[in-house]
């Protein structure tokens, strides 16, 4: 405990950069998969925040919501993955730009 | 039984709505069952409900619910019943469900077999209740009813546009005079403080004596309405057109029962007219100058149902003569044998153009008496019927209409004259015009060559209403009406053997007329109808007395200029702004929507941080 005196806003700086640097992974890639990837970095950044939360109020809720963060990311990488497939089967293509087929 | 009178209206009208929910998913034998069963059975139920009054005849009344409350004013929802009705009642389910039965096989081949049942079940439902209020609020209720399912079913087959502009001009047209007929009731209302017809008409006569200007200005009013609905002059012009329906609908609506209703309105209200002696006079000119200008266009129609409509128009004139000069139940009698005889001439009509493939030029049919013998024999009793021949049904009522037209005694103050003999004589020579068009129609459908095949032959369902309403025809005036407690009592008819003869002459002289030139073809009457003069005044006459392209000239194309020069009025410029704003912001979200994910996911965190800046700020 006393060895890891990394200060709460430390970590929360770190998961905010996180947390950004998936957001933007998303609005600007166009490659579905890069953009599981910046989803499952947003997820982490989440659980990161929770897990520095947990330590600092003395809590083990922080743990238990990483434990749930990761079972949903778990989840949703199979659910992805299999959209990855069919939108491939699909549109013969990984360019989310090209799956338009809901406009107007 | 006579409490279960509401039953009667309320038979056609569940009927009604259990065939429009079906939507046309019931099988046809089901949507036949409902429809003409209903009807039928109503038609026992008045049998019985008929039989019961005979034996009180006291009026019996019965109020089901309060139908709203407005200050004073609470109209119930209630039904009025003495003899009047009663016949009225046994007319429209009576007629009514011959008729039904009769459509059970002329529309058999149609593909809107449910939705037809369901509008004539809605309209009998409406014609029920028009002749049952007991106040005129519900009796408007039943009459735009019963308009409206008139516009329904003359615009039945609703693809040829041909057929919707006919349905728009009865509708049109008679809302002239429904729009008459309710401020005749507003006035009725602010003046005695109640519309349930029989305390109103006691308070008409409490309130103001004969020739008063109110009940005057209220009788014309009602007239008004009366006009439209029954089609007499000037408002009769949609009647020849809404022939565009199928022929059952024309037999039912605009031959038995709804075009009648004018005629009951003036017969329900009589004591109102009674204290407008003037309007009364009114009525029977109207009816005089109706039934000789519709029988002059009868007389030169080509189309075997505009020749009944006209026909229909002109017997209506006879009604309204009838009333015109006091002879209230000899109009109602006439209603009611008109009913009969002019359903049995619209559904034999109706026949012969089922058998002859739609055809409706009666110079295209011909010598079908042998080949059609059921329709053949009831068109001649109808015609004999309709032209008043010794001991059939119309010459009972017709007989009584002009002997009280000709014992009409007092001068009227509007034409200051003795004005009796001249509307005998007008409606002797309606009798006369009378006699010569049915019986041409009678010699040139089915009499000389033939020039189309019938390719069937009538059935059951259409031979047994058509034996029935001959039947009916042929007897139903040798039993005079129960309406004496109704009406005022008229006197009894004292005129010479000579009056008398003659009225039973001109129908005989007038099917001579017709025998000479339609079935003889005799050269005197040829080279009078082939001259030039002959041919103008007979397209005059065809026309219709040139009444539609008069209309037109004055009130349609007028109102029409000034529609259009309204159209680009800088009001509704107003309303076009709104609107093209609302559908330039709708063009701009429209194109947002890209389907781009990513940009969706952008506008969301943009959005975001909008809010996050604007409510970090604020705090």
């Amino acid at each position: 405990m006393e060895g890891l005196a990394i200060p709460l806003n430390h970590v929360l700086i770190v998961a905010t950069l996180l947390f950004i640097t998936g957001l933007a992974g998303i609005m600007f890639r166009r490659n579905i998969i890069f953009i599981l990837m910046s989803l499952e970095v947003m997820l982490n950044s989440a659980g990161l925040a929770f897990v520095a939360a947990g330590t600092a109020w003395q809590q083990a809720d922080g743990q238990v919501i990483f434990m749930l963060i990761l079972t949903v990311a778990a989840a949703e990488v199979s659910v992805g993955l299999g959209l990855v497939l069919q939108i491939q089967r699909r549109f013969r293509t990984l360019d989310m730009d090209q799956a338009t087929r809901l406009n107007s | 039984m006579l409490n279960y009178v509401w039953l009667v209206p309320l038979l056609p009208f569940v009927s009604s709505v259990l065939l429009i929910l079906s939507a046309g998913r019931l099988p046809r034998k089901l949507v036949a069952l409902f429809g003409a069963g209903s009807v039928g059975l109503a038609a026992l139920l008045v049998l019985v409900i008929g039989w019961q009054f005979m034996q009180t005849q006291t009026p019996y009344s019965v109020h089901l619910w309060t139908w709203m409350n407005i200050g004073d004013f609470s109209p119930g929802f209630s039904f009025y019943v003495d003899q009047l009705t009663l016949v009225m009642l046994s007319i429209i389910t009576g007629v009514g469900f011959l008729i039904h039965l009769y459509s059970t096989e002329f529309m058999q081949h149609d593909s809107d077999y449910s939705r037809y049942f369901a509008y004539m079940n809605m309209f009998v439902a409406a014609m029920l209740i028009l002749v049952l209020a007991d106040n005129l609020l519900l009796l408007y209720l039943g009459w735009e009813g019963v308009g409206v399912c008139s516009y329904l079913l003359v615009g039945f087959w609703y693809k040829d546009p041909a057929n919707g502009a006919a349905s728009r001009k009865a509708f049109v047209v008679t809302r002239v005079g429904d729009t008459a007929m309710a401020l005749g009731l507003f006035l009725l209302f602010t003046e005695l403080r109640t519309l349930e017809i029989q305390p109103m008409l006691e308070a008409a006569n409490n309130t103001w004596s004969i020739g008063d200007s109110i009940p005057a200005i209220a009788a014309l009013l009602l007239l008004g309405g009366a006009v439209g609905k029954s089609a007499q002059l000037p408002l009769h012009t949609w009647l020849p057109d809404a022939m565009a329906g199928p022929t059952p609908v024309s037999a039912l609506i605009h031959a038995a029962t709804m075009v009648t209703a004018g005629v009951y309105l003036i017969a329900r209200t009589h004591g109102l007219f009674l204290l407008a002696p003037d309007v009364l006079m009114l009525v029977a000119v109207i009816g005089l100058a109706t039934l000789l200008l519709a029988a002059f266009a009868a007389l030169n129609q080509t189309d075997i149902k505009r020749i009944l409509a006209y026909s229909t128009i002109s017997q209506i004139g006879y009604m309204f003569l009838a009333l015109g000069v006091g002879a209230w139940s000899a109009g109602i009698f006439h209603l009611m044998t008109h009913a009969f005889f002019k359903a049995l001439l619209f559904l034999a009509a109706g026949a012969v153009i089922h058998c002859l493939h739609h055809e409706h030029n009666i110079f295209k049919m011909g010598g079908l008496r042998s080949k059609l013998p059921i329709v053949f024999w009831s068109f001649l009793i109808g015609s004999a019927a309709l032209a008043a021949l010794p001991f059939t049904s119309g010459f009972f009522s017709k007989d009584q209409i002009l002997l009280s037209a000709f014992e009409l005694h007092g001068t009227s103050t509007l034409l200051g004259m003795h004005v009796g003999p001249w509307l005998w004589a007008g409606g002797l020579l309606g009798a006369l015009l009378t006699a010569i068009y049915s019986f041409r129609l009678v010699f040139i459908v089915f009499f000389g060559a033939a020039h189309t095949e019938p390719d069937k032959q009538p059935g059951w369902r259409m031979a047994g209403p058509l034996a029935l309403l001959c039947l009916l025809s042929l007897v139903g005036g040798w039993f005079a009406l129960p309406l004496a407690s109704v009406f005022p009592t008229s006197a009894e008819h004292h005129v010479s053997h000579l009056i008398e003869g003659i009225s039973i002459a001109i129908p005989l002289i007038g099917v001579f007329i017709a025998w000479l030139i339609y079935y003889k073809k005799s050269n005197s009457f040829s080279s009078i109808t082939d001259s030039s003069s002959g041919q103008a005044l007979s397209s005059f006459w065809k026309s219709g007395w040139a009444i539609d392209t008069l209309y037109n000239r004055l009130i349609v194309s007028p109102y029409v200029t000034v529609a259009n020069a309204m159209r680009g009025e800088w009001l509704d410029k107003i309303y076009h702004g709104v609107v093209a704003i609302s559908v330039g912001l709708h063009q701009l979200l429209s194109n947002s929507q890209t389907g781009k994910m990513r940009w969706y996911l952008t506008g969301m965190v943009f959005g975001l941080i909008v809010l996050v800046s604007i409510f970090g700020w604020a705090r």
